[in-house]
């Protein structure tokens, strides 16, 4: 989809910039149970979100711009979502330097190469 | 709403090359997944505008990379990246990124840094939670850099490297003289690549992350605060 050029942005959100908890460019968000009832009672933006989170696992950015909404709206949509338990989060509060998690970056980065 | 109308004519939605999977409209999508734990890393690919950050990404990215202008508002106008005066309060955001899936549970994500100056308030969060990033520089226009460089020395934490691209795989200038002229401090690496090759890319990645072991090993992340005196461009005479 695309963003609706006669709705403003943050109307979306009711008028809020910022979500429950802030969400990183990069944090993989996917599917808990799908809900076709759930997802027919929300608004379209919300709604192309929230099915696509049960579609793939990606990023907050490609969800965005996956579904055409803005990513300051797409966080906020999400944090709801995540805060109504109908998406998952992932690894949420995990050091950008956990040398483990970086030494298998470079191990899976080598292998490619 | 237009959510299940076709393209939009307008060019302005996500951008042609990214293969659509819209969700369908009709009946669940899908089957559930696996609902695999999944981390996510991030490096960051600054630079200034035109030094090849989009080709990096897209070396070695398996989508390919996502350009979104999704960052500010979509009713905003497109601002012609090259400058427009009057663009100051209507500006949609050109980002790149790209996803390298390493394992089941690991995705590296490679993100461009918007190159025009006036979107730098945005690298904050862009760099938030960033494991480390790459500058790109190209030595025939080495000042669309500097921006950056003083960025990732004063106003950022995120360990990061300098690596000079090299358009047609020709050195015109040595390390030291670049290191000079970026003055850049000794502990901070810098390097060469071909932004095209994804074995060159695949090494800067891993010479970054390696920086951001050895920086951050055996302790916090305190501040890394450097004192660079104003960049000029000695090169730029040639």
């Amino acid at each position: 989809m695309t963003a609706n050029p006669w709705v403003r942005p943050y109307v979306l959100t009711g008028g809020r910039t910022r979500g429950r908890t802030h969400l990183l460019v990069h944090t993989v968000i996917s599917g808990r149970r799908y809900d076709a009832a759930f997802a027919e009672r929300l608004l379209p933006e919300a709604r192309a979100l929230y099915e696509r989170a049960h579609a793939t696992s990606e990023s907050v950015a490609e969800l965005s711009a996956h579904c055409g909404v803005s990513l300051g709206v797409t966080r906020v949509l999400l944090a709801d979502l995540a805060a109504g338990d109908r998406i998952a989060i992932a690894a949420e509060g995990t050091s950008p330097y956990d040398r483990n998690v970086l030494e298998r970056v470079i191990d899976g980065l080598r292998e490619l190469a | 709403m237009v959510y299940a109308s076709s393209p939009d004519p307008s060019g302005r939605g996500p951008s042609p090359g990214v293969p659509e999977r819209r969700p369908g409209r009709a009946g669940p999508p899908g089957p559930p997944r696996a609902p695999g734990p999944r981390t996510s890393v991030k490096i960051v690919v600054a630079g200034g505008f035109g030094v090849g950050k989009t080709t990096l990404v897209e070396a070695i990215s398996e989508i390919p990379p996502v350009n979104t202008e999704a960052w500010m508002t979509q009713a905003a106008r497109t601002v012609d990246p090259l400058g427009d005066a009057e663009g100051k309060t209507t500006t949609t955001v050109a980002m790149d990124f790209g996803r390298v899936t390493l394992a089941s549970d690991l995705v590296l994500y490679l993100f461009g840094t918007p190159g025009q100056p006036r979107f730098w308030p945005m690298w904050d969060d862009l760099c938030r939670g960033a494991s480390g990033a790459v500058i790109l520089v190209d030595t025939r226009r080495l000042d669309v850099s500097f921006a950056a460089v003083n960025y990732f020395e004063n106003d950022s934490d995120v360990p990061f490297i300098v690596a000079v691209n090299l358009f047609d795989g020709r050195q015109t200038h040595r390390l030291p003289q670049i290191r000079e002229a970026l003055r850049l401090d000794a502990d901070v690496p810098l390097t060469t690549c071909d932004a095209r090759d994804r074995g060159s890319v695949v090494q800067v990645l891993t010479e970054t992350l390696a920086h951001t072991l050895d920086r951050t090993a055996g302790r916090g992340t305190g501040p890394l605060t450097g004192t660079a005196g104003r960049r000029t461009d000695p090169l730029a005479a040639r």
